[in-house]
């Protein structure tokens, strides 16, 4: 930057000096580029627009094929709900477990293996989420029924959540096993951001706490946590988008209803909007994709909302952190 | 570091005064905590004993629960309160990462397993055309596979590197560049369904109802793999040091060399390394091949028109909607899913060994 400014005038406009060679060459890269940044927004446009033009006609035509009363939002909600249910349960479950190892990753693993341990956390998010449907149903989904469900049922059937008339469900394909199976899907986002923002922890800040006598833990309580928070919340949001738009899992998974369920052991369950729309999709025509596309509509406004939150928090706990 | 200059001063009457310090009481470092963990594994090993065999599983978690519980009343006991809590804290810690060890090991060791009964040469050499029950196999998947994922790099590498050199070398902070940074993380959050369903709602405006094609499966990938691209390259480019674009500015290249010439071959093993990553994030990717792809029992190699297998997707359906015998059909399922694993553990191996071998000298 500095040598920037004190140059000559005319260094800083490199296309001047050769202007038969770079005039054009310099036109046709920015408009490359410029084209390429433009595009970008026009498909985000084109995205909006298609959705929405597709998913109108649910609103403006005869329903009356349609099955149920034909209404789109007593046809929407229960998904919504499943959606919503779904993704805030594994939510729960994977956050704590993911600032966990994020702190281990960061503070507690030894130097020269927490390069190695991050990207094995890693390779937990490049696996293809058929093949996290196809083990949650075979291997999980079992073990959860023999011995999760039953205790549950038994020691804490007085919360509604695991609480009801209806059986819990011996094949496991319940909205607990799914709520697990995406736990662990979103936990290495979660561990990614929080882990960045433990690194980040200003030295002084840590070498301060541990002068004043702190163990290792009380550091982290009073130098690693305050400031890593704003990003923890982030990560979790984020990973939260991630979970409210994940499809396979689900629809391999789950074994689903029509309705709102609070019960999360038994086999009657609320779907996903995506899982729906996966399982539907193939056997539509007609109206039903229009149904469809305007329910892919709604799950694409929630994700935008959570993410547009979690950017938000994001960004205000990171130039405040900055200052 | 200038705390280690100062000479450490000894304190010996203040700390003997302070009962809650770990000089006064005992210690448990080193052998003891090892100790614990051993004595947790074995209490770990008897949990399974009554019901019969191994179950390593419950062995894990039950050796955790152990530890951790153990490591705090042990420390309670023979070393002070705060050291209780902190080594309460370490073991919570380390028994998290173990915890999350178990469904990635359980995950790879079940896709192998099961994998294994159809990983053979007619899986990989024949299609399903006009197989019933056993036998056949998933080349068509994979050749469909590869040509929807090479189509989706051809679209996505260019539009998401040239948007990232944008952002980076032209952009300036100007308002549009906020905007399309912005626009690239709403981008980020999109469902991968909802891709599916915009690129299917495009092609039905160009096409009619019912399309159905590979390259509405390129489009919808492209739509989930560009804001991966512009994201790493962004990253990377902004690396690049300002000395080396003003060095070449000063000795009158033209911007565009620069750039070509300077800036992407500085950043050339990041930039690389997050595209091979790209491509392992989409190539798994099932939902929105559902809808815009299909499935089908032929080889088609035409990515303009008509159905195409993909490996996700006939992992999918024909664990789904099994055939008979299902047994054939499901392992033909797990087969692909083994396949799928592979191809992403191989993209991955790649990208560690292109960011070690490209990376620029000097620089780390």
């Amino acid at each position: 930057m500095t040598i920037l400014d004190n140059s000559p005038p005319g260094d800083t406009d490199a296309s001047s000096i050769d202007e038969p060679v770079g005039k054009a060459g310099d036109k046709i890269f920015f408009g490359l580029s410029f084209g390429a940044a433009a595009l970008i927004l026009v498909t985000l446009a084109a995205v909006a627009i298609f959705l929405f033009l597709e998913g109108l006609p649910i609103f403006t035509s005869d329903t009356a094929e349609l099955d149920g009363d034909g209404s789109f939002v007593s046809y929407v909600g229960p998904l919504v709900f499943g959606t919503i249910y779904i993704s805030v349960i594994a939510l729960v479950l994977a956050t704590p477990v993911a600032i966990a190892v994020a702190l281990y990753v960061s503070h507690y693993a030894p130097r020269k293996l927490a390069q190695s341990l991050g990207s094995f956390i890693d390779l937990l998010a490049a696996i293809p989420s058929v093949v996290y449907g196809l083990w949650g149903i075979t291997v999980l989904a079992p073990v959860m029924a023999r011995s999760v469900f039953p205790w549950l049922r038994e020691n804490l059937g007085f919360i509604p959540l695991f609480g009801s008339d209806v059986p819990i469900a011996q094949s496991g394909r319940s909205t607990l096993t799914v709520g697990v199976v995406l736990a662990v899907m979103i936990l290495p986002i979660i561990t990614a951001i929080s882990r960045e923002v433990f690194i980040q922890t200003p030295r002084l800040h840590e070498e301060a706490s541990i002068a004043l006598g702190a163990t290792r833990w009380e550091m982290i309580r009073q130098a690693v946590i305050p400031y890593g928070r704003s990003g923890v919340i982030s990560g979790a949001m984020l990973g939260l988008g991630r979970a409210l738009g994940e499809t396979m899992a689900v629809a391999i998974i789950l074994s689903p209803a029509k309705g709102y369920f609070w019960d999360v052991l038994t086999a009657q369950n609320s779907n996903s909007i995506a899982a729906n729309i996966a399982l539907q999709f193939p056997e539509s025509s007609g109206l039903e994709v229009n149904r469809l596309i305007a329910t892919g509509l709604v799950l694409f406004v929630i994700t935008f909302g959570v993410n547009a939150i979690a950017r938000r928090i994001a960004n205000a706990g990171f130039s405040g952190a900055d200052g | 570091m200038s705390l280690t200059d100062i000479p450490p001063r000894p304190l010996e009457s203040d700390e003997r005064s302070n009962s809650d310090d770990a000089i006064t009481s005992g210690s448990l470092a080193g052998a003891p905590m090892l100790g614990i963990f051993a004595g947790a594994v074995v209490i770990g090993a008897l949990s399974w004993l009554p019901f019969g065999g191994v179950n390593w599983a419950r062995w894990v978690i039950v050796t955790l629960l152990a530890y951790v519980i153990g490591t705090l009343i042990i420390s309670r006991v023979v070393e002070s309160p705060r050291q209780a809590t902190d080594r309460f804290a370490t073991a919570v810690m380390s028994s998290a990462f173990l915890l999350v060890m178990l469904p990635l090991v359980s995950v790879v060791w079940t896709v192998v397993e099961r994998g294994a009964n159809r990983f053979d040469w007619t899986f990989y050499s024949e299609t399903m055309r006009g197989v019933i029950g056993e036998g056949g196999g998933g080349y068509h998947a994979i050749v469909g596979t590869l040509i929807v994922t090479s189509l989706t790099a051809l679209f996505a590498i260019p539009f998401g590197l040239f948007t990232a050199i944008y952002l980076v070398e032209y952009a300036n902070g100007s308002r549009f560049s906020k905007a399309v940074t912005a626009l690239v993380d709403v981008m980020t959050g999109i469902p991968s369904i909802v891709a599916g369903l915009f690129a299917y709602a495009l092609f039905v405006l160009i096409d009619g109802p019912g399309h159905r094609s590979g390259l509405a499966g390129a489009v919808a990938l492209t739509l989930l793999m560009t804001p991966v691209v512009v994201r790493t390259s962004e990253e990377m480019l902004r690396l690049v040091p300002n000395e080396l674009r003003e060095a070449s500015f000063a000795l009158g290249v033209p911007r565009w060399r620069t750039i070509t010439k300077v800036v992407l071959p500085t950043a050339i093993a990041g930039i690389l390394t997050g595209i091979v990553l790209a491509v392992a994030r989409v190539i798994g990717e099932t939902a929105p091949l559902l809808v815009t792809v299909g499935i089908t029992a032929n080889l088609n190699k035409n990515p303009l028109s008509g159905r195409m297998a993909t490996l996700p997707v006939f992992s999918y359906n024909s664990y789904k909607f099994p055939t008979l015998p299902p047994e054939a059909s499901i392992d033909r399922a797990w087969t692909a899913a083994l396949t799928l694993v592979l191809i992403v553990m191989v993209l991955f191996v790649t990208a560690r060994i292109l960011s070690s071998i490209l990376k620029p000298k000097g620089l780390r």
